[in-house]
């Protein structure tokens, strides 16, 4: 989660956009938007919906090719989107769903360690109707990750799951980032979700990033540490909600945007 | 007035029933085995003599228990009422012969084998003829659900083939190919390569755009996309449209062997019908029966094997 230890002669980043625009009709939902991650680095993405967090992690996908827009891209051939649906084959068992387009002699091992790694070895021959909300966002993270991708792109993958369940994907998210090191854009909803993961964390309004904070705590990152607290009532002041002081009391539900919309 | 009232007398009833359904369900939760799945399980417990939780045993809105030997019930009512109004006088052996007299003309055919090569000359027509449709159904789908080319060239004929019916073709192809067995084979192929090629191409043209956008994320192949999504994905559709192809060879076999045959079950039945041999027309219907039977079993034995990661309502 730190910045890139020892970095002597700094590598190029692993994205690179410039003066990014995307348009639906007449309405600019990204208006000339600049973003940097370097390699390795974990970074978060907040903004009220239908601010364009979508959009703009569709459009470093490639998968915005009817849209039109300009800018500037770089990003690497290798990386992996994780979907807030889990999108899994319905028909393809687990193993055959991690693997699915993985080109190896050795994607069948490949692909059991990343089970075993997300915790689901011996689930390889099952439905994927077959395992719960959770279990099913856990294969496709290790969809991603069988891949060694050098960004991973997120959009809420965790918005559909409990909280008691998002609290032990994002501590699995940031085992796995600590060793395999991808460059994360996680995009979310949730200001602690945020805090708790990134590097960076950016918010985006009204089609540009009006806001961007370092997060520069020790790994567990215990809600109530005053600098956590000190970075969310900035973060939510950015978002436009205002917060009483004692509204931080009440962790879950405060911090969340949107949650009760559909 | 009175017609409120039984509403009323159900509606508390109907309350407690969805209250103690929601109790059983709770339970359930700790098969996820999470952390969070002990917790909720251990809260929704109750501590100790409270209601007993009950499993449910199938699902609610489902139809409901099976009847045990329920399929063979209506049948067997049936033909006890045949046996007795044969054996009764009631009804004619003119007009239909009694149940006895179909088994033993039944077992007098196969004895000397006719029964049997009747038999497998009909399957082997309606088999033929499945095959090559459901071939040929399956190629012009998948050329035309695929490539925008394949549907240019093959979606306007077919669409236009539909919109006859297949058994008006007939005098044509006993002109082109006479009255032997390529007239036959071909005249069921063609009834069948139309619901196979409709619901194989709404298949292929109906997969969810998430799951190709999923393969353009893992960056498939186009042929492993065709592998790997775009042929699982329509496999339902494409046994769904086996199924009415099969009724439809079924059909069609019947309609061709009535004309100009010289064997097969249709030749054994048209022939009895100049004897007045209510009893061999009988077998012949109660041969097409267990074929027709045969073959929808068969559709469905596949159907459970490659679509078992569907749970289906009916299982
Ligand atoms: N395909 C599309 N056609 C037209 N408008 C679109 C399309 N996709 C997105 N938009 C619009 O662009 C804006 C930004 O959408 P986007 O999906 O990026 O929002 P978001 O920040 O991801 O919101 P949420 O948090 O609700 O997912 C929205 O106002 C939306 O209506
Ligand atoms: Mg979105």
């Amino acid at each position: 989660m730190a910045s890139y230890p020892g970095r002597l002669t700094a590598p190029p980043p692993t994205v690179r956009i410039r003066g990014l625009t995307r348009r639906f009709g007449a309405r600019t939902v990204l208006d000339d938007v600049d973003l940097t991650i370097q390699r390795g680095e974990f970074v978060a993405l907040l903004g009220r919906s239908g601010s364009g967090k979508s959009t703009l992690l569709r459009a470093i996908a490639e998968l915005d090719y009817d849209v039109t827009g300009s800018g500037e891209l770089h990003m690497p051939e290798n990386r992996a989107v994780v979907f807030q649906d889990t999108r899994l084959l319905p028909w393809a068992r687990v193993l055959d769903n991690v693997i699915l387009g993985l080109d190896l002699p050795d994607a069948v091992a490949r692909g059991e360690a990343a089970l075993a790694e997300v915790g689901l070895a011996g689930r390889e021959r099952a439905w994927p109707v077959e395992l719960s909300g959770g279990e099913q966002q856990r294969v496709a993270l290790a969809r991603s990750l069988v891949r060694d991708p050098e960004l991973v792109l997120a959009d809420e993958p965790f918005g559909a799951l409990d909280a008691l369940t998002r609290m032990r994907m994002h501590d699995l998210l940031r085992e796995l980032c600590a060793r395999h090191r991808p460059a994360v854009l996680l995009v979310t909803h949730d200001v602690d979700e945020a805090i708790t993961l990134a590097d960076r964390v950016l918010v985006l309004v009204d089609g540009r990033i009006a806001e961007e904070q370092r997060i520069e705590l020790p790994a567990p990152r215990p809600l109530r540490d005053p600098r956590f607290l000190a970075h969310r009532e900035s973060l939510l002041a950015a978002l436009g909600v205002a917060t009483a002081a004692a509204s931080t009391e009440d962790t879950d539900s405060s911090s969340e945007l949107e949650g009760s919309a559909p | 007035m009175t017609t409120t009232l039984p509403t009323r007398a159900i509606s508390p009833r109907v309350a407690t029933r969805a209250a103690s359904l929601r109790v059983a369900g709770g339970p359930d939760l700790t098969a996820t085995a999470d952390i969070h799945g002990s917790l909720v399980g251990a809260l929704a417990r109750p501590a100790g003599g409270g209601p007993v939780a009950r499993r449910r045993s199938r699902r609610r809105l489902g139809p409901g228990r099976r009847i045990p030997y329920g399929a063979a019930l209506g049948p067997a009512l049936l033909l006890v009422a045949w046996g007795l109004a044969s054996a009764t006088g009631v009804l004619d052996a003119r007009v239909l012969s009694a149940p006895w007299t179909v088994v033993t003309t039944a077992s007098d055919l196969i004895a000397d084998g006719r029964l049997l090569s009747n038999l497998l000359t009909s399957a082997q027509r309606a088999f033929l003829g499945l095959a090559l449709g459901v071939g040929l159904g399956t190629v012009l789908a998948l050329l035309s659900g695929l490539t925008r080319v394949g549907e240019a060239l093959v979606d306007g004929p077919v669409q236009l083939k539909r919109a006859i019916p297949t058994l008006a073709l007939i005098p044509l192809l006993i002109l082109w190919f006479g009255i032997g067995e390529e007239m036959k084979v071909l005249t069921i192929a063609l009834g069948v390569v139309i619901p196979v090629y409709v619901h194989t191409h709404a298949a292929l043209r109906t997969i969810d755009a998430r799951y190709v956008e999923l393969a353009e994320t893992v960056r498939l192949s186009r042929w492993q996309f065709v592998q790997k999504v775009a042929l699982p994905g329509a496999l339902p559709g494409f046994l769904m449209g086996v199924r009415l192809a099969v009724t439809g060879a079924w059909l069609a076999l019947v309609v061709v062997e009535q004309i100009n045959a010289t064997s097969g079950i249709g030749y054994m039945m048209s022939l009895a019908r100049s004897y007045g041999q209510t009893e061999i027309i009988l077998l012949g219907l109660v041969v097409y029966g267990l074929f027709g039977l045969a073959s929808d079993a068969a559709v469905r034995l596949i159907e459970r094997r490659t679509l078992s990661w569907r749970r289906i309502l009916a299982g």
